[in-house]
């Protein structure tokens, strides 16, 4: 049996999506911005239409709507575009340790280049206290950049709290909210952002195209120079088919947003629940509210991650870890160290996430395969003589 | 991304466990890190009788550990010495670059068991059997 419990990694795209996009990637070939003839107007109507459909999912107007190639794209865009544009008024950037990668590498690149960056830390379940960010403020403050939900722990940020303080500051705020979309409600008004990241895949959209929205009178440089589309902000002939993809995702997304959270908490919960229930020495890593409705996030003592993945995957169980080699690095996740967890139990870290297509049966047979790994795997450690010792 | 040999380790370990009343035993690595490996073995007439380990770790860790066991089953003492982690690699097919280290791991937990068993014996003048790289034990007198 397969199952894909990494719907924080990526989701499938669904048919509908595709079928709005393969017109576009067969008879309607057209370049977007080729306006003298017909199959390039048809193809810029379409990325028209798909502005209109993503401007109106977040709240936002058609004219702050940017297509990128990724929401990596869109958060480098963000952070360096808005450093770039303010640097005669200051050199100072708020962040978090617990970001993704593309936020985190973008600010440690600007350090490079004489910014100062600020990463915050979080409580012991990942959350960002907005006194925190207030106090990081300096008169060189020029951008805030953080997360509206976390992809490894699922934390849900105060966002719109914080939207408050940046504004209070005229400061810039940004959002990278690729989580978000499908299991919270993103709206950029009520959020209080600046800028605000996308990316199509995560939300059962095509890989290879994302969003960022700058909010209209925001003046920050472009990142990606040539051509002039996207009005002159950001050159690169216009995917039309991811755009259209992603715009029909996002329609579906919002839609049925609230039948989509209600039906991903009850198989999220099912996983906590009985994994907690199923297996000792376990925890549950990030907050039992506030939490993203696909994210599950657990650490088993005495147990290392990758080899956990392994033996899941040999059961057809996809699944991710924050552990150090399952992150190709030395140490493990970022995110497990800022809420204090030590390497140890960080190492031995499990992300479950599940997805529009998770059943019952899927989650019945994890909790069915699950603990004799985590049995077997603990019956090898010599971490575990000592507790086997002890409890007999 | 392991070879089908580090595959078949990994699910099928061989010598997993403890050896009653082992003479020689060795541990190496650190938690911190995120492995461990733990080697027992039954030495007799200077022949390395049997082995088995206990690893944390990843899957090249707990796979490099059970062809090292299983490669100096049967060997004097002095060859086992000899085993070195670049033989036990190759054993496996190779191992991603960045899973190197584990095959490290497992030569210095076969030389820091033999180093005990020759402490048990008199036969060395070390007063420890630690290579001094983890820090371990440091802590655990803190």
């Amino acid at each position: 049996m397969d199952v894909y419990m990494d719907n924080n990694a990526t989701t499938y795209m669904k048919k509908e999506v595709l079928d709005a996009m393969l017109p576009y990637l067969t008879q309607q070939y057209g370049n977007g911005s080729s306006k003298f003839y017909k199959i390039g107007r048809v193809a810029g109507a379409a990325v028209r239409d798909a502005r209109d459909v993503v401007a109106k999912a977040i709240g936002a107007k058609i004219n702050e709507i940017y297509f990128t190639g990724s929401g990596t794209e869109a958060d480098n865009w963000a952070i360096k575009g808005a450093a770039f544009a303010k640097k005669d008024k200051g050199n100072h950037i708020i962040t978090t340790q617990i970001e993704h990668h593309a936020v985190l590498h973008t600010c440690e690149y600007l350090e490079k280049h004489g910014y100062e960056v600020t990463y915050l830390p979080v409580d012991e379940y990942g959350m960002v206290k907005p006194d925190d960010v207030e106090n990081a403020i300096t008169d060189k403050t020029i951008l805030i950049s953080i997360m509206t939900a976390n992809n490894e722990i699922g934390t849900i940020q105060p966002i719109a709290q914080i939207g408050k303080i940046a504004k209070s500051h005229k400061i810039l705020f940004h959002t990278d909210a690729v989580q978000a979309i499908g299991h919270i409600r993103v709206n950029v008004e009520e959020m209080g952002v600046d800028m605000l990241s996308l990316s199509a895949h995560k939300f059962h959209g095509p890989k290879g195209v994302g969003v960022l929205y700058i909010k209209n009178g925001v003046k920050i440089d472009n990142l990606i120079h040539g051509g002039g589309q996207e009005r002159g902000k950001r050159a690169s002939t216009e995917n039309v088919a991811g755009i259209v993809g992603l715009a029909k995702a996002i329609e579906i997304a919002t839609e049925n947003l609230d039948e989509n959270i209600k039906k991903l908490s009850y198989f999220r919960d099912r996983l906590i629940s009985g994994i907690l229930e199923k297996i000792p020495y376990c925890r549950l890593n990030g907050p039992t509210e506030n939490r993203l409705c696909n994210n599950a996030n657990f650490s088993f003592r005495y147990v290392e991650g990758e080899s956990i993945l392994m033996l899941l995957d040999m059961k057809g169980v996809a699944a991710s870890s924050g552990s150090a080699c399952a992150s190709g690095s030395l140490d493990p996740s970022h995110v497990l160290l800022a809420i204090g967890l030590p390497h140890e139990i960080a190492h031995g870290s499990l992300r479950l996430s599940v997805g529009d297509n998770t059943t019952d049966k899927d989650v019945d047979y994890v909790l069915e395969v699950l603990p004799p790994i985590i049995e077997r795997l603990r019956a090898m450690s010599p971490l575990y003589e000592g507790v086997e010792r002890r409890e007999n | 991304m392991y070879s089908e040999k580090v595959m078949d380790h990994f699910s099928n370990p061989r010598n997993v466990g403890e050896i009653e009343n082992a003479n020689a035993i060795g541990e190496v690595g650190n938690a911190k890190c995120g492995d461990i490996m733990k080697i027992y073995m039954n030495i007799e007439d200077n022949i390395i009788k049997d082995a088995k380990f206990k690893t944390f770790g990843c899957g090249a860790a707990i796979a490099t550990s059970s062809m090292a066991t299983e490669m100096v089953i049967g060997k004097t003492v002095d060859e086992a010495l000899a085993l070195t982690n670049k033989a036990v690699m190759e054993a496996l097919d190779g191992l991603p670059p960045e899973k190197v280290h584990c095959s490290v791991l497992a030569e210095e937990a076969i030389h820091s068991a033999i180093s005990d068993y020759k402490r048990r014996m008199g036969l060395s003048d070390e007063e420890k059997n630690c290579s001094g790289c983890c820090g371990r034990c440091k802590e655990e007198n803190e």
